[in-house]
């Protein structure tokens, strides 16, 4: 007889309540605020013997720039970095939770982190939340097992490439990596034997060439080069390693700010009452 | 529930003009964008209608250049008329009339128009899309001009348009002090506006004539 039918909680998996309850917010008019996103450039490439990782320094709000040296080479533990794109507060927290749950076993075990193990924890996070943090991670690291280089996406999905690159500035960056990058800078021995060919170098140059092509053709990324060199034992963090956009014109007369500028239309001063002493309570001992 | 076709797309841009007793100078920067990509950094938002009326738009530069060239031929044909050039409140108002002639499908386009007067002091209107317009001393439009506009109240404040007698807008600037102002504003509108960027270019106008500079900007 009844036809009503009586919606039961769901038995398990993921509950997506809220997510219904926001878009009918929505749909009434109702706006979630806006987030801090770091429409952005990430880059990273394996070399011979690590990783280089890199990354612009503009942080974006709608068409607005909120921050224009901001760090998105964050650290995950003492071999491992991780670039961020997306929403800054989603980047910054899902590495930093993954960071401390990284410290945690390496306490356990005794062992340095391994690069998988981040990418593990960071891919399951992620794909727990379906997408709903939104954070596009290049991760790099050296570990026992060498060096390497993942992309992981908000979905939760993973990569492991020779080289790669993420954000709004994604194809600008890879247009240089697809033209310029050569199996000679992972695994050419014996040629550099004979040439010397600073590798490291090379790979920081390749980077930072990236980066730029990111920062001058896209409108997301813009400011500086961060880049982060990780090898056996060693990392060199080199923040605002190049200063590409340097402001281009200052009034030599500087400004002056008269008062007034604002008319005063009328004034009224209310005086603060100094609160009395109510007779018959203890004052409070000193 | 397909997203229907758009006939409109902002390309970004900056304008500014101020005016002063003498002069007027117009200014809009050089960057032409669409979502996050730049199309050109060397594109012209001024446009010269008249010897003593300059026009800077942004806003849809597809609208922009069909606004510029209407009022082209509009001006034409007033010189076959008239035989002499469009006064600068002339041609103000033939902008608004333009506009608002497509009061139900509009110009994207957002437009200060700058020149002199037939008194031949500095002048400057300042529109929206369907064609309301003001004389003013100063003004901005497009994508900066929420960064730029304090800035320009602040240092160039102008009289209530309502006060009796009507008191004169155009700014005590010096003719310099102006075009060093314009500079400044234009670099700092680009350290955080992304669409406003590359270069600037400057049109001075005054009894003299018209004269041209431009400066770099940032490029990112």
């Amino acid at each position: 007889m009844s036809k009503a039918t009586v919606e039961l909680p769901p038995k398990g998996g993921f509950n997506f309540d809220l997510c219904r309850r926001n878009d009918m917010l929505t749909k009434n008019g109702v706006h979630a605020p806006s987030f801090l996103k770091t429409g952005t450039t990430i880059v990273g490439l394996v070399f011979q013997d690590g990783v280089v990782l890199g990354a612009d320094t503009r942080a974006t709000e709608g068409p607005i720039v909120a921050d224009k040296n901001c760090e998105k080479i964050h650290y995950m533990a003492p071999n491992i970095y991780c670039c961020g794109a997306g929403t800054a507060a989603d980047t910054e927290n899902v590495t930093d939770m993954i960071s401390s749950q990284l410290l945690l076993h390496r306490y356990a075990t005794g062992r340095e982190s391994r690069v998988v193990t981040a990418l593990t924890l960071l891919k399951t996070h992620l794909f727990g939340y379906q997408g709903h943090v939104s954070a596009a991670l290049v991760l790099g690291g050296v570990d026992i097992t060498g060096p390497h280089l993942h992309t992981i996406y908000p979905h939760g999905s993973t990569d492991t490439l020779p080289f790669a690159t993420m954000g709004s500035g994604s194809l600008a960056a890879m247009a240089i990596f697809e033209s310029k990058y050569r199996e000679g800078l992972t695994f050419n021995l014996v040629y550099c034997a004979f040439v010397e060919i600073p590798q490291r170098d090379e790979g920081v140059k390749l980077v930072t060439e990236a980066i730029c092509s990111g920062i001058f053709n896209d409108l997301g990324s813009g400011s500086n080069v961060d880049v982060c060199v990780i090898t056996k034992g060693k990392v060199e963090y080199l923040r605002n390693h190049q200063k590409p956009n340097p402001r281009t014109y200052i009034s030599s007369k500087g400004f002056s700010f008269l008062k007034g500028q604002t008319e005063v239309l009328s004034t009224k001063v209310t005086l603060l009452e100094k609160p009395q002493q109510e007779e018959g309570v203890d004052k409070m001992e000193e | 529930m397909g997203s229907r076709w758009s006939p409109y797309d902002n390309n970004g841009g900056t304008c500014v003009a101020i005016a002063g007793s003498d002069y007027c100078v117009i200014a809009a920067d050089t960057r032409m964008s669409t979502g996050y990509s730049i199309l050109t950094r060397d594109y012209s938002k001024i446009c010269k209608l008249a010897d003593k009326a300059v026009m800077a738009s942004s806003g849809f530069q597809a609208d922009v250049r069909a606004l510029q060239k209407n009022l082209a031929a509009k001006h034409l044909a007033y010189q076959h008329q008239h035989n002499k050039q469009m006064s600068c409140p002339a041609m103000a108002h033939l902008l608004s009339n333009t506009l608002y002639y497509k009061r139900f499908f509009p110009y994207y386009s957002f437009n200060v128009l700058g020149g002199l007067d037939n008194e031949g002091k500095g002048c400057v209107f300042t529109y929206d899309a369907v064609g309301s317009y003001e004389r003013v001393g100063y003004s901005t439009q497009g994508s900066g001009s929420s960064l730029i506009m304090p800035v320009l109240d602040n240092q160039l404040k102008s009289p209530s348009p309502l006060l009796l007698p009507a008191k004169d807008a155009v700014t005590p600037l010096s003719e310099s002090d102006a075009v060093d102002l314009v500079k400044d504003v234009f670099a700092s509108a680009t350290e955080r506006d992304i669409y406003t960027g590359d270069a600037v270019e400057i049109v001075v106008i005054n009894a003299k004539g018209i004269r041209r500079e431009s400066i770099d900007l940032r490029k990112d």
